[in-house]
């Protein structure tokens, strides 16, 4: 049964961290899709932006999520397999930094972003990084 | 389904909290059940009817059918959408579909969002109706907010080089080649082996016509030859690949020199290798346990009654789904069954006092290859269905082979088969190719196979632009089926390369030349080389901004963007943005997603 929204607000900022995925369109989207398409269960407090390539995600973007209302933002990162930029990780990994660096300004913990490579099969990691996030993203707030 | 009503869009009735003036038509579909079993979608559709922006609302129960995309279509002219948003399945099975929706109807095709409410929301959360039904209406709404900022976007039309790269040359490769070239395409095909045919060429006679294999492979080998348009390289490998969609360059190692050269699309062919026994699995290293190719070798290279190594066969037990269905190969190869019998048919054609027993997990001879099932039972075929756990052993003494099994059909009892010879029943497994994997960056499933985008709607495309796959480096398949694959990446091709041009995305990166500094770090951060710096007066001009003298600011060719967006990042005052992916639409998706959940 829905909750109405005040209560069901207080209910996941308790129990369940909301977080947002940025997936790419051809590598990690579709391992995301694999693990629904294998009924894979995670939060549904779990949400994905996909767009092309993870390299593209502006340090400012992972911020404003976190100062809008998510708990953590997972980089579903192609790693070596993307199919534009042969030093796409190190690229991701700056940009991880660097939005880790505008959330010490503010006070923000930097464990609130997390990176992991997800391949276009990679369906079990994709739900056990996300579970494994969602609880450490819990934790905190305990 | 009872519940409370979904949370409000904060801001809804407030006309000054949205400042675009959009009429975005929102589409909301069941999938069957797939969607609706799990998420309450009339409630979605009533929640986000309600948001600034959204003009019609509506759910469908397969929103891809031919009927609800012409209430689409009607809708975009009745009520002048500019805006369209699908919540349905991944975008990687419609998002083409409903472009072509858009694009009938009068709507620019970039104006539409696609919104994946199935793979990510109600398959992932079935566990979960409330949590599906709350995330699948974020979701919506981060679709909707990317709506109210799309433009229309025109894709840049490329030529095309009429020429296609088939890489392997078995029976799906050769067929492709010569469908290719009737068609009026330039073919190289490019096999590593020393010849053309793979594993066809060497099977006899194949089921279900009894058509010969090498006979097969002679006549398309024929039908190659007659034809000019095709260039066959054998003893050769791709090594590397460059360029955009519809003109690759590909550069081939041969045994004489490296040859580069321009190709359109590429269809990969490589097959498939079959399974081999680890020594001692089912007996496999005894004398008289062969594998299911070695035995079909075996009736190839010989007439008359059987034998092998010099001695007569007359009894043959065969066991079915030996590295199939296991956990290190869990797929099914859906051939071997019916392979197995029609071998047995051809043993029993040798001499019909040969017993043959088949000892079977599950018999899959699907279609009329029931038939040759039935054929061989009445031709003294015996079968013996054995339990999952509980796999026949084969051992050796001074009789011969034994074979011993729990017949499920007699109550578990134990037989014990005296047999001349034990044919494993072994299925297909996935080529080695981690060269070919790496140059073309060809997606792999779990299964070690190539992964075409969807198995039906789009069965030889893979994610990568360009790059097709058939026959059996994607699934195991009989002869037949790998040549209807392969003829399907021929149509795939050749519609694309018969019109001599391509249309390349136009979601590539642009440069807001009044913000740009020109510092020149995009430049560098594009591999590409799609990014320069030009004098700024021209591009200021454009923008109707006050030139600078001597400032530079950057310009990219859209035919030579990616469109991966890694430059926009690095722009240090943000003056670079991915069309389709600007800032301000991924900020308002990420608000998108948290309305009515973020206080």
């Amino acid at each position: 049964m829905l909750q109405p929204a005040a209560s069901a607000v207080g209910d996941l900022r308790a129990h369940a961290p909301r977080v947002l995925v940025f997936s790419t369109n051809a590598i990690s989207d579709p391992g995301i899709d694999l693990a629904g398409s294998s009924h894979m269960h995670y939060s549904p407090e779990v949400v994905v932006i996909s767009l092309p390539c993870t390299s593209g995600v502006r340090p400012g973007w992972i911020l404003h999520a976190l100062e809008r209302g998510f708990d953590g933002v997972f980089i579903a990162a192609d790693g070596e397999e993307c199919g534009y930029l042969p030093d796409c990780t190190a690229r991701s990994s700056r940009i991880v930094q660097a939005a880790q660096t505008l959330m010490a300004e503010r006070g923000i913990d930097g464990s609130r972003v997390k990176m992991a490579a997800i391949c276009s099969v990679c369906a079990e990691p994709f739900t056990r990084q996300v579970r494994g996030f969602t609880e450490s993203l819990a934790a905190m707030e305990a | 389904m009872t519940a409370a009503p979904l949370p409000p869009q904060e801001g809804a009735s407030d006309p000054g909290a949205t400042p675009s003036k959009r009429r975005i038509g929102v589409y909301v579909c069941h999938c069957g059940g797939n969607i609706s079993d799990y998420v309450d979608v009339e409630q979605v559709v009533a929640a986000v009817k309600a948001d600034a922006d959204v003009v019609v609302a509506r759910d469908a129960m397969f929103t891809c059918s031919d009927a609800t995309q012409q209430e689409i279509a009607q809708d975009i002219a009745e009520h002048q959408l500019d805006g369209m948003v699908v919540a349905s399945c991944s975008p990687k099975l419609h998002t083409l579909t409903f472009r072509s929706v858009a694009r009938r109807a009068g709507l620019n095709p970039y104006e539409y969002t696609q919104v994946n409410i199935r793979e990510q929301c109600s398959w992932t959360h079935t566990d979960d109706h409330d949590g599906a039904t709350r995330k699948a209406l974020r979701l919506v709404r981060a679709g909707v907010a990317r709506t109210r900022l799309t433009e229309p976007l025109e894709p840049t039309a490329v030529e095309t080089v009429p020429r296609v790269l088939v890489i392997g040359g078995g029976v799906a490769g050769m067929r492709a080649a010569v469908g290719l070239a009737d068609l009026g395409l330039e073919v190289v095909l490019v096999e590593r082996a020393p010849r053309l045919g793979g594993w066809v060429a060497r099977l006899g006679t194949t089921y279900p016509h009894g058509a010969d294999g090498g006979a097969l492979v002679l006549r398309l080998d024929r039908e190659i030859r007659r034809r000019e348009a095709i260039t066959v390289l054998t003893g050769a490998e791709l090594v590397a690949k460059s360029g955009t969609y519809g003109d690759y360059q590909v550069t081939i190692h041969t045994e004489a020199e490296p040859i580069t050269f321009s190709v359109g699309q590429i269809i990969v062919t490589t097959g498939f290798d079959s399974y081999e026994p680890a020594a001692g699995e089912f007996g496999y290293g005894i004398s008289g346990v062969l594998t299911l190719p070695e035995f079909t070798s075996l009736l190839k290279e010989s007439d008359g009654p059987i034998t092998h190594e010099g001695r007569p066969v007359r009894t043959i037990a065969y066991i079915y789904c030996v590295g199939s269905r296991s956990e290190e190969h869990p797929y099914c190869s859906r051939f071997c069954c019916s392979a197995a019998v029609h071998s047995a048919l051809l043993a029993a054609d040798r001499g019909e006092e040969i017993r043959q027993y088949h000892l079977y997990r599950d018999l899959r001879t699907y279609g009329k290859n029931e038939a040759i099932l039935t054929e061989s039972r009445r031709r003294g075929s015996l079968y013996l269905k054995f339990a999952d756990d509980q796999p026949p052993s084969v051992s050796h003494d001074g009789d011969g082979l034994r074979v011993t099994v729990r017949d499920q059909l007699t109550a578990g009892e134990e037989v014990t088969i005296t047999a001349d010879l034990v044919v494993l029943v072994t299925g297909m497994v996935a080529g080695k190719n981690p060269k070919l994997i790496g140059t073309l960056k060809l997606p792999v499933g779990r299964d070690g196979f190539f992964n075409e985008i969807h198995p039906k709607l789009r069965p030889v495309e893979t994610v990568v632009d360009g790059v097709l796959i058939a026959g059996t480096c994607q699934a195991p398949k009989t002869v037949a089926e790998s040549v209807a694959s392969g003829l399907a990446a021929v149509t795939q091709a050749a519609a694309v390369l018969k019109r001599g041009v391509a249309e390349l995305d136009p979601q590539v990166a642009v440069v807001n030349a009044s913000a740009c500094t020109g510092c020149g770090v995009c430049v560098d951060a594009c591999p590409f080389g799609a990014i320069t710096l030009v004098a700024a007066e021209g591009a200021s001009a454009e923008t109707g901004t006050a030139p600078v003298a001597g400032a530079r600011t950057a310009v990219i060719d859209v035919a030579g963007c990616k469109g991966c967006g890694g430059c926009a990042p690095v722009c240090t005052v943000d003056a670079i943005d991915l069309r389709g992916y600007t800032n301000a639409q991924v900020r308002a998706m990420i608000d998108g997603l948290l309305v009515g959940v973020a206080g």
